[in-house]
């Protein structure tokens, strides 16, 4: 047996007179409260983000939010930078579905130089924007579920991703920074026979989906950890100007793809999965059914595509071939000229937004004339969803916390720009 | 060609869907509020996709108020706040894009400010409106009267001077070995 000293023991035991403490009935654990600092390296933020929360036991009472770690001052380089400069960084936006932000960037300039892109050039860009919202849930997904313990769930899901990303490798060339779409075009057409690839990703990735709903919604604990966590109302989300999945889980029946249509959403059909509690379960549900939307637009398109050009027929921004670069004074001097200088965009302001995989996404460029934007401000959706995460978890566990981040779906790339 | 030639409905139709419930909307708003719009920018007579207002900065919460609550109006989306510098006098112009969930129309306000002028804080008519302000100071130097917690979002709460004003350098660097600890004092400000 240890025998303590018995001043040591004195010590230990008695209290201090002099301090005194006030008893506070909601301190459940005996005055210990502690302020955690969660991130911005750690492994259930996704990304570099920041959550300062008191706690109290387990209980998180206060909190704030910081991000701008990965700040790149991307709307700053979209004015020092031209038009067709600033594609790449978009790729940079949200990295989990990079193929849509090169599209809507691509559109929000078109409309201001008034170009329209042709037939196969708008199915192409649909198919794309679609096959990364379906990444986009499978990434969000898979990982909340992973920050809640189901690791297998994940495995799957990805596995049907990289098959998408093999299809985008066959696309442009890369797999997660695409940078596929031109101002008025895109890179390069479909290579011949890529319809078939994605007819068949699409039938697999049908029956991974059902494997994946047999093996998560309806599990107890899944179910137990999900519903009536990190909840979200629809008065709070429209105060909070929350869009996309988290907004259509609160029973917000909008989405931009069904009410404002672009592209060629008003000609293929699809349903908009809309629940009503705003918890993680809810999100979960909806995110689930509009990959499966997402796949029924996919097969919608590739049947309508249709062998054609995929350039607007404007000088103004087409590149020229390679052979004529290679081959011709002029086509040098035009090729040499393109990529230093740049086009001119007309003067005029336009916001363009779309509904990107984790809801509005909108750029909102001002040109006063010349090849560089006046004003390069880039929309996300992120920031309007991490700023909810102190309203919707503060009072609820760590824990619950982390399965509520994982449902919004932040991406710092495109939080931080 | 610029964003006025009518082009295909892949950029979505606005201008042939909303050109008379625009108008209707915005002559109410001028009646109301009378000398408080200084100037109305609308599409096909300039270059825009959706009607710009330009308000008075005394009177801008009262009609982004009006805006969002009146019927027939039903702005109540506040879709993205930002800002842009001018370079000249009035500098800086704060951007509101409204959308209306009932109609799925759009509409741009803007407020003009002078160099250092305050204007007043939306975070009373939308709660979302807090960090894009917080981004806006951060950014322009714009300060809003009435913002619960007006502090640098983007940046280090050490930087020095307003990175997105146009007098801002490209390479404008400031690099900070440490980063700052957690502070329990913004914990009682309520980011919310």
């Amino acid at each position: 047996m240890l025998e303590l000293d018995n001043d040591i023991k004195k010590a230990l035991t008695s209290k201090n007179e002099h301090i005194t403490v006030e008893h506070d009935p909601d301190d459940i654990w005996g005055d210990s409260r502690v302020i955690v600092n969660i991130g911005p390296t750690h492994p259930a933020m996704h990304g570099a983000l920041r959550m300062v929360a008191k706690v109290n036991g387990e209980t998180i009472e206060q909190s704030y939010c910081e991000f701008g770690f990965t700040h790149r001052a991307k709307e700053k380089l979209g004015e020092n930078r031209t038009y067709h400069q600033f594609i790449v960084y978009t790729d940079r936006l949200n990295y989990c579905s990079a193929l849509m932000n090169n599209v809507a960037y691509a559109m929000s300039v078109e409309r201001l130089m008034g170009i329209s892109v042709p037939e196969r050039c708008v199915w192409i860009r649909m198919i794309a924007s679609e096959m990364s919202r379906v990444i986009d849930h499978l990434v969000c997904l898979g990982i909340g579920a992973v920050d809640i313990g189901a690791f297998s769930f994940f495995l799957y899901g990805f596995h049907q991703r990289e098959e998408a990303y093999t299809l985008i490798e066959q696309l442009c060339g890369a797999r997660l920074t695409t940078s596929y779409t031109r101002i008025g075009g895109l890179m390069g057409d479909a290579p011949v026979g890529w319809e078939t690839g994605v007819k068949e990703w699409i039938k697999k990735t049908r029956t991974c989906l059902d494997e994946m709903h047999k093996l998560l919604t309806g599990n107890k604990i899944w179910v137990q950890r999900t519903v009536d966590v990190a909840k979200f109302s629809k008065e709070d989300c429209l105060r909070y100007s929350v869009t996309g999945p988290v907004a259509r889980s609160a029973g917000i029946d909008v989405d931009l793809r069904r009410d404002a249509p672009y592209l060629y959403y008003d000609k293929v059909e699809f349903d908009v999965p809309v629940a009503q509690n705003g918890d993680v379960f809810d999100r979960y549900l909806v995110r689930m059914e509009e990959v499966r939307q997402s796949l029924n637009i996919i097969q919608q398109c590739t049947e309508r595509l249709k062998p054609g050009p995929i350039w607007a027929d404007d000088k103004r921004t087409r590149i020229p071939e390679k052979d004529i670069v290679h081959n011709t004074m002029e086509g040098l001097i035009h090729h040499f000229k393109f990529f230093m200088t740049g086009f001119d965009v007309p003067e005029g302001e336009a916001y363009t937004s779309v509904e990107a995989a984790n809801g509005e996404l909108g750029f909102y460029i001002c040109s006063k004339g010349g090849p560089k934007a006046h004003r390069m401000r880039i929309r996300g959706p992120s920031i309007y969803h991490f700023q909810t995460l102190t309203p919707m978890t503060n009072g609820g566990m760590i824990a619950d916390m982390v399965a509520g981040l994982g449902s919004i779906n932040i991406i710092a790339g495109e939080l931080d720009r | 060609m610029d964003i006025n030639t009518p082009v295909p409905t892949i950029y979505g139709n606005h201008f042939e869907k909303y050109a008379e419930t625009w108008k209707k909307q915005i002559a109410e708003i001028q009646t109301k509020f009378g000398g408080a719009i200084e100037e109305v920018r609308f599409p096909r007579e300039y270059p825009t996709d959706v009607p710009i207002l330009f308000v008075k900065n005394e009177s801008i919460i009262a009609v982004l108020d009006f805006m969002r609550t009146s019927p027939g109006l039903e702005y109540g989306f506040l879709a993205d706040l930002t800002a842009t510098d001018e370079e000249n006098e009035p500098r800086f112009e704060m951007v509101y894009q409204l959308l209306s969930h009932s109609s799925m129309a759009r509409i741009r306000v803007k407020v003009r400010l002078r160099d250092g002028e305050e204007t007043p804080t939306a975070t009373g008519l939308w709660a979302a409106a807090n960090w894009p302000e917080r981004e806006v100071f951060d950014m322009f130097g714009i300060k809003f009267t009435g913002h619960p917690h007006m502090r640098r979002i983007l940046m280090d709460d050490r930087w020095v001077g307003y990175p997105l004003r146009k007098d801002y350098p490209l390479r404008g660097y400031q690099i900070f070995p440490d980063t700052p600890p957690p502070k329990p004092e913004y914990l009682e400000k309520g980011d919310r």
